[in-house]
């Protein structure tokens, strides 16, 4: 059964990467101009959606944590609604945070908040499409002898990752290379982006390598 | 307690670190006295017998010989480009490019000639424009009469020009504007900041340069280009891009040539040289190796050239052209005149004549420097300068000898031509000894000692990490550690000066200090590994140690690795000049990284509960704990972000604005916002002084009638009440209060004095007692109770003020007996629990005032933030570790000691400084003394406190990081005065300190070690960047100030640290003393 998991999550993971790829690749062939450094805001709008949709259809063709229990319509429409919240909340906390480590303030708003969705888009949906808006459940798969299964593992890595990605992004700012990957939010997010693809290879491998000693508690 | 080798032991460390910062500063920086003499016309350097043959027009110390020149600097001009060589086969981009020089010195042999110029390191425009000018030896301090600005203030080549109404114009590179205001008849300038941007300045330079030469309104015309070092630093030399540059000059040569009239003197110079790679600044051949090209349409030399060219120091460009032009040398000069250029026309007996007139003028001029340089300093050694005052007696008896000859004979016989030859090298000689002596002391960096202060500082630093790991061991061996160590310093010590005794040498003081401190730890280290198979013996048989096995120790790894990653992280920032320029930006953003870091840690290993589980049964409690966790990181954040409102600007940042709070109020336009802005600062002033007086009465420390409670209550306000009114009256409208203004001026003196002298009280008293706790004495006595009403003798008062008391007492117990149910002899204590910290949080308030009163009033904003925010980190601390659990109460652990110190290099810049000698706040010397200083000591005092103030905060509050988790521990009652009661129960928050002296001890101890660590690795980066990158284009500029500030500020931290444990010893000792007074009652 867990061999079988494993490919799912890792066929999951790849169709990921490759959208990611192909937000980069696809868009010239429509958009004049269009290149990531150059027309950078699109980009990070054409990344978000896109992996907003994979994840989502992902989830609603392999149904990482299928419960028994009958949902009725309203209750879809209600759980939906409160997801689109949260997501909302998360881009808000996210650029609060973003600014409270030094962006700035007024200028550039636009940017950071774009920055902040794909942030969101990156970790907070993550945990939308496989936990639900269920912030207890966040915070329990979050911790170290949290996870319940290995999609909320995989959920643990890619997260990190993409965080740590978007902090080390920031450390070529300062340098006066006078580069253009180095204007605000180009590294940080493109560190978020290679941290986030980092952590969907990465994922996969770990959990196998170390699927002898991965026990999960039933629920 | 042992209190006395805790102190001696952190301050032989810190003598320690400060050996290594010495020796090291005495191999990196070259120190050199700016003596503000000026040459002029009427010093009577001159030979005599110019006198007597009439005053020749124009001329000064000599007559004027060229009454025109240009000079033309092309930056990094080194010799390879300007020599030319037919012979080679394939020449390199930059080789033989520039022809026309190779054509001129071809076809006019007299006219023109190529010299090597030999720059003096530091091989930096800066030191160079300077060293051209003054010809000095300029180093990187310059030792003058004002820091603030980078003006050359010594005598120069320009300002005696222009005294003696010469027109000086000027186009190029804008560094000659801050080095020069004001001088130039005219000028061009252009921005030389961007090093990528190879045509501005050039471009700029070639629109006016012919238009100006034609034009002729000019005497000295200086042209400074930096197209070839811009693409030395973008492409290196070795690059197609050089080629185009280098032609672009060699036709611009041709063309001015074309435009110069017959009088006038051209000079092509290169200021420095340049590495393979492009880059300059250090003392390496290639760098140190100009060209300087002369030429003149009027014949020059006597004889054609050598064949290898010859090799001229830089300095000596200088007196060749003051001399030449026929203006006074600058006073500093102890260049050599270029002989060569005063043969000129006419038969060789009076050219030589000339040029030994030259020479003697020099070498007077040489002599009186040196001679008022040893009144001002000493260090120029003195056996030296003995030996050059011999030679040039000799020499100058020399040439009167040989003048009186020439004047007897009145024709120059051909036998006087080797008198003359004599005398020539005799002012020679001297003259190169006197540049030697001067360069061996200012330009020539010592690479033995740098690497000595620098292992001096690892070796410190090991030892610092060794010992904060046995102080966690009760029994530290203070004698093996301590004694043994310092007696091997002073036989170190001792044998060097006994080796230099016998050698019959002068002691170099610091040598002699830093051979007894790696002494004294060659002694530590040794008596640590002797004991240590000891020590890792007994460890294994220690069952306890036994069983923990190595499971902890892995996870004490792995606890140490962030917080150690983090800072290995800002010490590798300090290689970089842009992070090093950035750092107000990356110290607030590696301390929140820290932070955040910290909770997600904990978050991770579960510790901080999730909230509202209900599978967790204590949830309530934990969860607002953890709310409230979460509550004080968003604090922590909004203090970094908003500290960096107050942010200084250096200028390697373009476009950068500096803060507008930083200013002056007075300097504010709108009253309006004058008024709204004092009002802020008053507001913030009151709200630190109230927020200081609500803790303390939080924790009852308020009450007591000691004279230090009695400070807080009262000084405190008048302290708070004083700084405002200074503020008032510093900042109103001048013209306002026009008949008071004496009244003002007594004012703008008076407040800040009371302030220091109240404050300076406020310190002796907490100093004096500093015990702030409130005793309530209840035991019943058995004897009498008249007897135990000690204010009133029986026999005067008589009854009346017995039945009060009687009546008072029975209410006391009926109540007790109420309330409690039971009866018990009591002393309540009230402030006890925070004994040890109020006097410390007292005295950090106070000295916060005090820093406050010498910055500018919107500051007090920042210095509010730098009190919440050091109180909310260590409110963090203390629920960390009452989270982490009990394990170790007394150890500090390193994420506190370091974030501690970032929040401290934070607010240095959160106050407006930045580590650059333009941005120190010098007003701050005036604050309280409006009418200048008579000493140099309390200006120095003064500007030091103000620049280093988060220093000094922050390293004085560095014990409240071992004492504030006691303090906000829980208490056990739900009353928030704490109740203490002396007999049975467990000792509370801080008095569990008091209980167990030697861990407290041994706590301080390593609290001041960990400390010393992290600030002595922070030193130890500053010192390897400036060592290693010694090379480096920004070495000057960014390295060397930064490595200056980071050494006075660990000179600072690490004494008010020592300041900060003494004042925690001194309390525990009249806690001690409180008790000991209490038990025999």
């Amino acid at each position: 059964m867990k061999d079988t998991e494993i490919k799912r999550l890792l066929f999951a993971h790849y169709i990921c990467v490759f959208s990611i790829i192909l937000t980069t690749v696809i868009p010239p062939l429509f958009l004049e101009n269009f290149s990531v450094l150059g027309t950078h805001l699109t980009w990070l709008c054409i990344c978000s959606v896109c992996v907003t949709a994979v994840n989502t259809v992902l989830y609603i063709i392999l149904k990482p944590n299928p419960s028994s229990k009958r949902i009725s319509f309203t209750h879809k429409v209600t759980k939906f609604l409160k997801c689109c919240v949260f997501f909302f909340i998360s881009c808000i906390l996210f650029h609060g945070i973003i600014v409270l480590y030094g962006a700035p303030l007024i200028e550039s708003v636009l940017e950071t908040f774009l920055f902040a969705v794909l942030l969101s888009t990156f970790t907070t949906l993550h945990c939308l499409c496989i936990l639900g808006p269920n912030i207890q459940a966040w915070i329990r798969v979050l911790s170290k002898n949290g996870a319940l299964s290995i999609w909320d593992n995989s959920l643990q890595i890619t997260t990190m990752c993409s965080i740590v990605g978007a902090w080390i992004g920031a450390f070529p700012i300062p340098l006066d290379w006078d580069r253009p990957w180095q204007i605000w939010p180009i590294s940080c997010s493109l560190g978020a982006t290679f941290g986030y693809v980092a952590g969907l290879i990465i994922a996969p491998l770990w959990i196998y390598w170390n699927r002898k000693q991965l026990t999960y508690k039933s629920r | 307690m042992q209190r006395w080798p805790v102190l001696l032991f952190l301050a032989w460390v810190c003598f320690l670190f400060f050996c290594g910062i010495g020796l090291f500063t005495s191999g990196f920086l070259l120190i050199r006295i700016e003596l503000a003499n000026r040459s002029s016309c009427s010093d009577p350097l001159a030979a005599p017998t110019r006198a007597g043959r009439g005053v020749v027009t124009g001329a000064c110390w000599l007559p004027q010989r060229i009454p025109k020149a240009v000079l033309l600097i092309i930056d990094a001009l080194t010799f390879e480009f300007a020599r030319f060589d037919l012979a080679k086969e394939r020449p390199r981009p930059y080789e033989n490019k520039l022809g026309f020089l190779h054509h001129l010195s071809r076809s006019q042999p007299r006219h023109a000639r190529l010299y090597r110029f030999r720059a003096d390191p530091p091989t930096t425009t800066m030191q160079r424009i300077k060293g051209i000018t003054t010809g000095s030896l300029p180093t990187f301090i310059d030792v003058g009469s004002n820091f603030a600005t980078y003006a050359i203030e010594e005598d120069n080549l320009l300002s005696q020009l222009v005294q003696n109404g010469r027109r000086v114009v000027f186009m190029g590179d804008d560094t000659w504007d801050g080095l020069f205001p004001q001088t130039f008849f005219r000028s061009y300038f252009f921005p030389s900041f961007n090093v990528k941007d190879l045509h501005t300045v050039d471009d700029g330079i070639l629109q006016h340069l012919y238009t100006t030469v034609d034009g002729g309104e000019w005497d000295l015309l200086i042209a400074h280009f930096l197209g070839v070092d811009h693409c030395g630093h973008k492409h290196g030399p070795d690059h197609p891009e050089m080629a185009k540059k280098l032609t672009q000059m060699n036709e611009m040569l041709r063309l001015l040539v074309a435009h110069l009239g017959n009088d006038t003197l051209l000079l092509v110079a290169g200021d420095h040289g340049m590495t393979e790679t492009g880059d300059h600044g250090g003392d390496s051949e290639k760098e140190v190796d100009a060209a300087l090209f002369v030429y003149s349409k009027q014949a020059l030399f006597g004889a054609h050239p050598p064949t290898e060219p010859d090799t001229v120091p830089q300095v000596n460009l200088v007196p060749t052209l003051a001399l030449l032009l026929g203006v006074p040398i600058p006073y500093s000069n102890i260049g050599e005149v270029m002989a060569e250029l005063f043969s000129g026309d006419g038969n060789p007996a009076s050219a030589a004549l000339q040029q030994l007139s030259a020479y003697h003028v020099n070498a007077r001029q040489v002599d009186r420097f040196l001679h008022s340089y040893s009144l001002a300093a000493q260090d120029l050694p003195a056996e030296r300068l003995r030996q050059l005052q011999e030679l040039f007696s000799a020499a100058e008896e020399e040439h009167d000898q040989l003048l009186a000859r020439v004047r007897e004979v009145e024709l120059v016989a051909p036998e006087l031509e080797a008198r003359r030859g004599r005398a020539v090298a005799r002012f020679q000689r001297y003259l190169r000894e006197a540049r030697a002596v001067c360069m061996e002391s200012w330009a020539r960096f010592h690479p033995l000692r740098m690497v000595a202060g620098c292992a001096l500082i690892a070796a410190t630093c090991l030892l610092c990490c060794v010992a904060s790991g046995l102080a966690a061991a009760l029994d530290f061996p203070y004698r093996s550690r301590l004694l043994y160590p310092l007696l091997w310093g002073l036989a170190g010590a001792a044998l060097l000066g006994l080796g230099h005794l016998l050698a019959g040498a002068r002691l170099d003081l610091l040598l002699a200090l830093s051979s007894a401190a790696a002494a004294s730890q060659l002694g530590f280290f040794w008596h640590f590994w002797s004991r240590q198979p000891l020590q890792a013996h007994l460890a294994s048989a220690q069952p306890l140690a036994a069983s923990a096995g190595s499971r902890p120790s892995c996870r004490a790894w792995q606890r140490l690795l962030l917080p150690m990653g983090i800072l290995l992280l800002r010490c590798c920032a300090m290689f970089s000049d842009s992070f090093v320029v950035a750092e107000a930006r990356v110290a607030p953003f590696l301390l929140a990284s820290l932070a955040l870091l910290l909770l997600g840690r904990l978050h991770w290993h579960g510790q901080l509960a999730a909230p509202d589980t209900p599978k967790q049964p204590p949830g309530s409690a934990s969860c607002q704990e953890s709310w409230r966790l979460l509550g004080l990181l968003g604090a922590l954040l909004a203090c970094l972000r908003l500290s960096s409102l107050f942010h200084q600007c250096r200028e390697e940042i373009p476009h950068c604005q500096p803060s507008p709070l930083l200013g002056p109020l007075a300097s504010l336009q709108s009253t309006q916002a004058k008024n709204l802005f004092y009002l802020l600062c008053v507001a913030s002033l009151a709200g630190l002084v109230c927020a200081v007086r609500r803790w303390l009465r939080h924790y009852g420390n308020l009450n007591s009638p000691s004279p230090l409670v009695l400070f807080v209550r009262w000084a405190f306000p008048l302290l708070a009440v004083w700084v405002a009114c200074y503020w008032a009256v510093a900042s109103g409208a001048e013209d306002v209060l026009g008949k008071l203004q004496e009244l003002v001026q007594v004012a703008l003196v008076g407040f800040p004095r009371a302030v220091y002298g109240l404050a300076a009280l406020g310190l002796l008293l907490a100093l004096w007692n500093p015990v702030t706790v409130f005793v309530k004495d209840s035991r019943e006595s058995g004897g009498p109770i008249v007897a135990s009403y000690p204010g009133a003798p029986s026999s005067q008062a008589g009854l009346p003020p017995v039945i009060p008391q009687l009546y008072r007492r029975m209410q006391e117990s009926l109540k007790r007996r109420l309330e409690t149910g039971h009866r018990r002899a009591t002393v309540m204590a009230y402030g006890l629990g925070s004994a040890y910290s109020a006097p410390l949080v007292i005295v950090l308030s106070l000295l916060g005032l005090l820093l406050l009163l010498l910055h500018s009033e919107r500051l007090s904003l920042a210095f509010l933030l730098l009190f919440l925010e050091a109180f909310v980190l260590l409110r963090i601390h203390a629920h960390v570790v009452s989270l982490a659990g009990d394990a170790e109460p007394f150890a500090v652990p390193w994420y506190a000691v370091i974030s501690w110190v970032f929040a401290a290099t934070q607010f240095f810049y959160a106050t407006g400084h930045q580590p650059t000698f333009p941005a120190i706040h010098w007003n701050a010397a005036f604050v309280g003394f409006q009418q200048g200083h008579s000493t140099h000591l309390l200006p120095a005092l003064l500007v030091g406190a103000n620049t280093f103030a988060s220093h000094i905060l922050f390293a004085v509050g560095c014990p409240l990081l071992l004492l504030w988790p006691f303090v906000c521990e829980a208490p056990s009652s739900p009353r928030r005065k704490l109740k203490k009661e002396l007999q049975e129960e467990e000792p509370l928050m801080e008095m569990r300190l008091r209980e167990s002296p030697e861990r407290f001890s041994a706590a301080l101890l390593q609290l001041g070690l960990k400390y010393l660590f992290v600030l002595g690795a922070q030193l130890l980066a500053c010192v390897c960047a400036a060592m290693i990158l010694r090379r480096h284009l920004m070495v000057w500029k960014v390295f060397a100030p930064k490595f200056l500030f980071e050494a006075l500020g660990f000179v600072v931290s690490s004494t008010c640290l020592l300041l900060g444990i003494c004042l925690v010893m001194r309390v525990d000792c009249a806690v001690s003393a409180w008790f000991r007074q209490l038990q025999p009652r």
